[in-house]
């Protein structure tokens, strides 16, 4: 269970970034989570409503954008997307592709809030 | 919700951090400093009871033999078994003990090494430095402890589709170790297979076989660290003095 410790750091820095810019209350948090982050999101937004409280984040909508697994080909060059689970194989010519290019996102998009 | 048009227009204000920035951000500057000070540093990763203590007590041993100054701290939510355990390798050996928390972060090592320090033992003055995590095969897969190498422990009770079962760690590895494989046959362990299944969740990992209990398979895992250390000291003074 360490979306709790990944709860805290996220509320940690929405909160930072709402009160830089004079925000009281944020109503919604945007963040984008890779496959491969090896977050459990029921358990994130478990956290959320518990981390949150007392900052400029309670109450606020926790919004998760899904980030695939993405991988370069190193015969064809191009990015490929992989199957959930991966295989870490081009899914066309089954060369093995070490070089990830998405998936392991675990990034605060944004914050909402209202005049 | 948004049946009734808010009176109130929302703003949006987009900020684009890690979420784990500032774990991240610590973990770079031990990097930095355990670079500058020629450590190598692994971050040892498996479930509980693959033998991760048992073996690294092996490692510790063999590299003492071999003039290698070394030092492990290792974290379990309870008890400091496993840092007397370590010790008895005649190694340095702290003892994290992380209450509740499933795996490492920065701070924790970071205030670990600090209690090293207070045990009179520099980090300048050791050539490698093991972490050895809590067991657990998710969660220490997002914390980067500022570690050059990761190894992931398998031990061959566990099954040959483990490695399937844990596509987010297993891709963030170096080097997977094949443990307890004195009991392979015992346990029916598909060998062939479970190469293929890590092969194919980690491509270009390196792959070791060991048994901590009769030695076999130690020593090639030890020349490869050795292998890693001189060519990352190498590094380390190249850009020293560049």
């Amino acid at each position: 269970m360490h979306e709790t410790s990944i709860a805290s750091f996220l509320v940690e820095q929405a909160s930072a970034a709402a009160e830089a810019n004079g925000i009281r209350r944020v109503t919604k948090v945007t963040i984008r989570v890779g496959e491969l982050s090896g977050v459990v999101q029921e358990a994130l937004r478990f956290a959320w409503d518990i981390v949150t409280e007392a900052t400029p984040c309670a109450g606020a909508a926790l919004v998760i954008e899904d980030v695939p697994v993405t991988v370069r080909c190193p015969k064809e060059g191009t990015i490929k997307r992989l199957a959930s689970p991966p295989r870490f194989r081009c899914p066309d010519c089954g060369e093995p592709t070490p070089e990830l290019v998405t998936g392991r996102e675990l990034e605060l998009k944004s914050l909402e809030w209202d005049e | 919700m948004n049946s009734e048009a808010p009176v109130t227009q929302p703003r949006i204000l987009e900020v684009r951090t890690q979420i784990l920035k500032k774990n991240d951000e610590l973990a770079r500057a031990m990097r930095a400093e355990f670079r500058a000070k020629g450590v190598y540093v692994i971050n040892v990763v498996s479930s509980p009871g693959a033998g991760k203590t048992e073996l690294l007590t092996r490692v510790l041993r063999e590299l003492r033999a071999r003039g290698l100054r070394v030092a492990a701290v290792v974290g379990d939510l309870a008890t400091e078994n496993d840092a007397d355990r370590l010790g008895a390798s005649g190694a340095p050996a702290r003892q994290i003990v992380t209450g509740t928390v499933c795996h490492l972060e920065a701070d924790m090592v970071a205030r670990s090494l600090e209690g090293l320090a207070l045990d009179g033992w520099a980090l300048g003055d050791l050539d490698v430095l093991f972490i050895e995590n809590v067991g657990n095969l998710v969660c220490p897969a997002s914390f980067d402890l500022g570690e050059e190498c990761r190894w992931l422990l398998f031990p061959c009770t566990e099954g040959e589709d483990k490695p399937l079962k844990y596509p987010t760690l297993i891709n963030t590895v170096d080097v997977v170790v094949l443990s307890k494989m004195d009991i392979a046959q015992a346990v029916g362990f598909a060998r062939t297979t479970a190469l293929e299944n890590i092969a194919s969740m980690r491509p270009g990992a390196s792959v070791f076989e060991t048994s901590a209990k009769t030695g076999a398979g130690v020593d090639a895992l030890v020349d490869d660290l050795v292998r890693r250390r001189d060519a990352f000291r190498g590094a380390s003074i190249a850009s020293a003095r560049a």
